[in-house]
């Protein structure tokens, strides 16, 4: 019989949340072993060419520094891509630090400064000389827009643009009404507040504990023991803690390569630790030009959808997400055309962030789609209404679940939708304008084979793993709730271990899968330790529950009881007792069932926003924002809602702030920095409401739970635009909207 | 950071002694700026001077009525000081206006007269430029220029002065008190900081050994009419992209006075007494003070991503000025 949730649904604290603010629990850069060495990185000063010289000798002289590596004195190591890539990696040849002299990148590491302490290396550093021969470079994605080319190959979870269907462009021409305008994104980077920074144990029998910052502590370790042809059980890559990562941390970076490199050749425990100006050097959300045509008749029917992206992609890899399909799975339209390209640069290869794909295409999207509201002089959300979609076009399917229409009806009665006018420029208060508009969100709801080991001890106490992650998003605690309700026990009572190597198999931490991946396989292991619970309770001669169906034992309050005599109950001490064990251990692995082939699973959000733009100074405040979601079951509604509101912020800052500038002359970065690269403070941001709608999916896994950790962001960058032409009748359509394009 | 020494001054003499005998030596107030830049290493002192023990840490008032903050008053106790809330709410509100609480209680007033240029490329070893390392180039002027300045450039560099607080102090014409081995002297603000010119290295026209003592407020505060309008890219924890002090005193409806500093727009808070001439004995309108902003930015020159801060300065400055007369939404 099924227990009753009593720990699901519940808006749980965070179990690590203590430790977090007492500063017990300690991320990558800060395990300490005596004799540690410091290594300090040199990066590239030029974006292509080669390295003349290097020149250490000053840095040598220093007592306390023990090395200098370099491409020069590096020890031998494979060449082949393929010992290299690892499972976040797209197509192509990945980055090898220190490989030779080639510089294909600003800020690339070109050396690697061994010390005593973390200052003398970092001062040492300063004083390599590195004398370059500069090639020309490229960093402009529009003068390389021309040269952009269908990427070459796929990559897991990668969904190539549909296939068109109908008449796209004919269908435009000949539309009623339409809407045909680019878009622009820039380069963000996810400026985690922990920098990247791997502790590299040399262990005295030669194995090594690796603490790295990490969203897949198995990604990292496969890829040591093949780049430094090591068996994986002298590896352990540990990541307890991880102080966001938001997908900068789903490849291992260059850091964990140079202090496993340090280590090995010095025998000595090494920690690299990447300054806020390197957090800059190995991967950022992609710049994109964007070209959304729309073409509808009078009466708003959607007849053409025409979405073209390129998107940038490094010399040596092409990156690629996913940023043209989403149109067509939200709206229904006959005629339906989507294009991807990426165009190289002399950058380094991106990186997902934050709803990769999504964040941004739908942020094209559903800015055309508000455009195509006001031409058509119809209301945005009648507009998405009208359009809506029952099935998902591309691939032919149904959905396993899409409560889309209560997002936008909820969202709308929250924020007042109604009372808005639809004129532009009709709201003002002083010398400030108001705005407000809306966008739709979607991001997939997906499910990978991941295993997870519970063990029950005769204490009472239930300990679960598996090597995930929790990247702040609270997997540690969805996790203890989810095991300690499956077994009735308090939350007190479980303790849920990840981000360890030598822990049962899991998917990298992205994708928001972990609650479905990961959970799944916590519950299964969790329901087999029940039903070994359940024979002893019942076959054992004495019980007070022998005898009694398997279907009629719950599971409550650390006991095992008859449903319809709570008095004849057993602990599961007593249990295991009778059973005769002094502890049960499970290991199961959860796959995704084959049932949901034949649906599409996503997560959906209708996104409102208020803004306030200063007519004169341009000046835009985000001053409401509601995000109503439909993200299956909520599993716990506070971290659920902390996800959203920080995706949330996130959409703000995408709107109004974020955007790593580059010097096109210089091929580089140059706001390195907290204090020149912009994300909201608190004085900006103001409400935020999260709405989580009933849905129901009970084909999405067997928890029925949406993964929140990206549906956040989508969509808000959109609403943002849209309030801003709705207060001052501007169409900006570049992000961020700064000041200057409003004056 | 590169290794130096650390010296405790006990005295103003100790302090400038140590600084006259090493050339790369350097003064540290609060520390909030030299220490990054020590990090990023674009400062190599041989000696770090610590001051904070010195004396100078008094607001008191002047014989002539005016107020004397000591060097090392911190920007926090500045701002929430009675009597430069009550006499100068301009110099407070434009302090609040600048980086954030925890900075504010470390900085101090010498050390924000002083606080270089956030320009990207200043910053970044691995670029050019002349005001780090002379005739390496200026990467800002063809590179990535948003926050640069449009007033008072030279060929040689274009970057602005960050701070708020020295843009009220030039509006409201203080005096920087310094000592030096060649004994004290009075400098008015407005000869204070330098425009680039061809020695973009120097900020200011303080003599490497000089420390800086004071900042006297002569007594006219313009308490009844002034304001500190902050133009930036987030709501606060923001460089300006353009700011305005605006101080006026008024007869009835009529301006008898006014001062106009900008900042954000040059190598120091830019200033024209003839553009605020303008405004004498003129009614407190619109009208007059969009004249004195076309007056101001007059000659203002863009680099490409900054050339949006030549309308946002006049349209700051009107919004000022309206403010300042208490006639915001009036014609
Ligand atoms: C992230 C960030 C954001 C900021 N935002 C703003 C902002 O929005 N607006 C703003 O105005 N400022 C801002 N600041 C700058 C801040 O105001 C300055 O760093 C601060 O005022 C410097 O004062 P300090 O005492 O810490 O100087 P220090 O760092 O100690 O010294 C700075 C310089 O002054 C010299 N010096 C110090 N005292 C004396 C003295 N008495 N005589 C002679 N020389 C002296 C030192 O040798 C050094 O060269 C920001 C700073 C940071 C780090
Ligand atoms: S503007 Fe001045 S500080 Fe900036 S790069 Fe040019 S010379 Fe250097």
């Amino acid at each position: 019989m099924t227990t009753p949730s009593t720990q699901l649904g519940r808006p749980v604290n965070r179990v690590d949340g203590r430790a977090k603010v007492t500063g017990e629990a300690r991320y990558a850069g800060e395990f300490n072993v005596p004799g540690l060495l410091y290594g300090q990185v040199v990066s590239s000063t030029i974006a292509r060419g080669r390295i003349k010289s290097i020149d250490a000798s000053e840095a040598l002289r220093l007592p306390g520094v023990l090395r200098v590596f370099t491409h020069e004195n590096r020890p031998s190591l494979p060449w082949f891509d393929r010992k290299y890539r690892d499972d976040d990696a797209p197509s192509g040849s990945p980055f090898r630090p220190l490989h030779n002299d080639k510089v294909v990148y600003s800020g690339q590491p070109v050396a690697l400064v061994v010390a005593e302490t973390f200052e003398l290396a970092r001062h040492a550093a300063s004083l390599v000389r590195i004398e370059y021969k500069p090639d020309s470079h490229e960093t402009d994605l529009r003068a390389q827009r021309k040269k952009a080319y269908a990427p070459r190959q796929g990559k897991d979870g990668f969904e190539p643009p549909p296939k068109p269907w109908g008449h796209a462009d004919k269908a435009l021409d000949k539309a009623a009404v339409k809407v045909d305008a680019e878009y622009e994104t820039p380069v963000e980077h996810h400026n985690p507040m922990e920098p990247h920074a791997s502790t590299v144990i040399h262990e005295d029998d030669g194995t090594l504990t690796i603490y790295d910052k990490t969203q897949g502590v198995l990604n990292s370790q496969t890829y040591v023991c093949n780049v430094f042809d090591l068996p994986k059980e002298q590896v352990r890559v540990r990541s307890p803690f991880v102080g966001g990562a938001f997908g900068s941390g789903l490849r291992p970076q260059y850091q964990l390569f140079l202090a496993v490199l340090a280590a090995r050749e010095l025998k000595r425990s090494v920690r690299v630790t990447l300054t806020r100006e390197q957090m800059f050097t190995f991967g950022h959300r992609p710049a994109t030009l964007q070209r959304v045509a729309l073409g509808a008749s009078a009466d708003g029917t959607l007849e053409a959808l025409i979405h073209e992206a390129v998107s940038e992609t490094s010399s040596f890899e092409d990156y690629i997400e996913v940023l043209v399909n989403w149109g067509s799975m939200l709206y229904r339209c006959d005629n339906v055309r989507a294009d991807y390209k990426v165009a190289a640069l002399d950058c380094y290869t991106p990186i997902d962030m934050r709803a990769p794909g999504a964040a941004i295409g739908v942020y094209a999207l559903e800015s055309a789609m508000d455009e195509l509201a006001h031409a058509l002089r119809m209301d945005p959300i009648a507009l998405r209404l009208k359009n809506y979609s029952e099935r998902d076009q591309n691939k032919d399917k149904p959905y396993s679940s899409k409560e889309l229409r209560a997002c936008y009806q909820q969202g709308a009665e929250r924020f007042g939708w109604a009372r808005r006018n639809p004129e532009p420029r009709s709201m003002r208060e002083g010398h400030e304008l108001v705005g407000w508009g809306m966008a739709t969100g979607i991001w997939d709801a997906m499910q990978q084979p991941a295993s997870a080991k519970a063990v029950l001890g005769l204490d009472g106490r239930l300990v679960v793993s598996s090597a995930t992650a929790d990247i702040g998003t609270g997997t540690y605690t969805v996790m203890t709730q989810i095991a300690a309700d499956t077994l009735g026990l308090p939350i007190e009572s479980v303790t849920f271990k990840l981000g360890d190597s030598s822990l049962p198999m899991a998917p990298l931490e992205g994708g928001s899968w972990t609650v479905a991946s990961v959970g799944s396989a916590v519950k299964e292991a969790c329901e087999k330790l029940r039903e070994q619970l359940v024979t002893f309770a019942r076959k054992t001669k004495g019980s007070p529950l022998a005898g009694v169906g398997a279907e009629e034992v719950v599971f409550a309050e650390g006991q095992l009881r008859n449903a319809s005599d709570p008095s004849r109950a057993v602990s599961i001490v007593e249990a295991m007792r009778l059973g005769g064990v002094t502890h049960l251990e499970e290991q199961t692995s959860a796959v995704p069932s084959p049932k949901q082939q034949a649906y599409t699973r996503c997560v959906h959000s209708a996104v409102f926003a208020e803004v306030k733009v200063d007519e004169a100074l341009g000046t835009v405040r985000v001053t409401r924002v509601v995000s109503a979601v439909a993200g299956g079951r909520v599993l716990n509604p506070k971290t659920a809602r902390s996800q959203v509101m920080g995706g949330v912020v996130w959409g703000i800052s995408m709107a109004l702030h974020e955007e790593t500038a580059l010097d096109h002359t210089l091929g580089r970065f140059m706001n390195h920095n907290y204090a020149e690269y912009h994300v909201p403070v608190n004085a900006d941001v103001r409400d935020i409401d999260v709405i989580f709608v009933d849905e129901d999916d009970t084909v999405v896994n067997p928890l029925g739970a949406k993964g929140l950790g990206e549906i956040g962001i989508v969509g808000v960058a959109a609403a943002v635009a849209n309030a801003v032409f709705h207060a001052t009748g501007r169409r900006v359509r570049g992000l961020p909207i700064t000041l200057d394009k409003l004056l | 950071m590169n290794r130096f020494s650390y010296v405790r001054a006990r005295d103003a003499r100790e302090a400038v002694d140590v600084v006259s005998a090493h050339p790369t030596a350097r003064f540290i107030g609060g520390g909030t700026n030299l220490l990054d830049l020590m990090k990023e290493h674009v400062t190599h002192p041989s000696h770090v001077v610590d001051i904070t023990r010195l004396p100078l840490k008094g607001i008191e008032d002047t014989p002539d009525g005016g107020l004397r903050i000591g060097a090392l008053v911190t920007n926090s106790e500045v701002a929430w000081n009675a009597e430069v809330k009550r006499r100068y709410p301009l110099l407070s509100k434009a302090i609040l206006a600048g980086a954030s609480p925890q900075l504010r209680n470390m900085a101090t007033t010498g050390g924000n007269l002083l606080q270089r240029t956030r320009c990207y490329y200043f910053y970044d070893v691995g670029t050019p430029c002349n005001k780090r390392e002379p005739g390496s180039g200026c990467g800002a002027k063809t590179g990535f220029n948003r926050i640069h300045a449009i007033l008072g450039t030279s060929e040689q560099c274009i970057a602005t002065h960050p701070s708020d607080m020295c843009v009220a102090l030039a509006a409201l014409e203080a005096v920087v008190r310094v000592t030096g081995k060649d004994g004290e002297r009075a400098i008015p603000f407005a000869d204070f900081h330098r425009l680039p010119g061809d020695t973009p290295q120097l900020d200011t026209n303080l003599k490497p050994d000089e420390l800086i003592t004071a900042v006297e407020l002569p007594p006219e505060g313009f308490a009844a009419h002034s304001t500190y309008l902050k133009v930036r890219d987030r709501a606060s924890y923001a460089f300006a992209l353009v700011s305005v002090a605006a101080a006026l005193t008024l007869d009835g409806g009529h301006v008898r006075s006014a001062r106009v500093a900008l900042g954000g727009v040059a190598h120091k808070p830019w200033r024209n007494p003839e553009a605020e001439a303008l405004l004498t004995g003129k009614p407190a309108t619109r009208e007059h003070f969009q004249a004195v902003a076309d007056a101001l930015v007059r000659g203002a020159k863009g680099f490409g991503h900054n050339t949006f801060k030549i309308e946002l300065a006049k349209r700051s400055v009107v919004r000022a000025l309206e403010e300042a007369a208490g006639r915001e939404g009036q014609p």
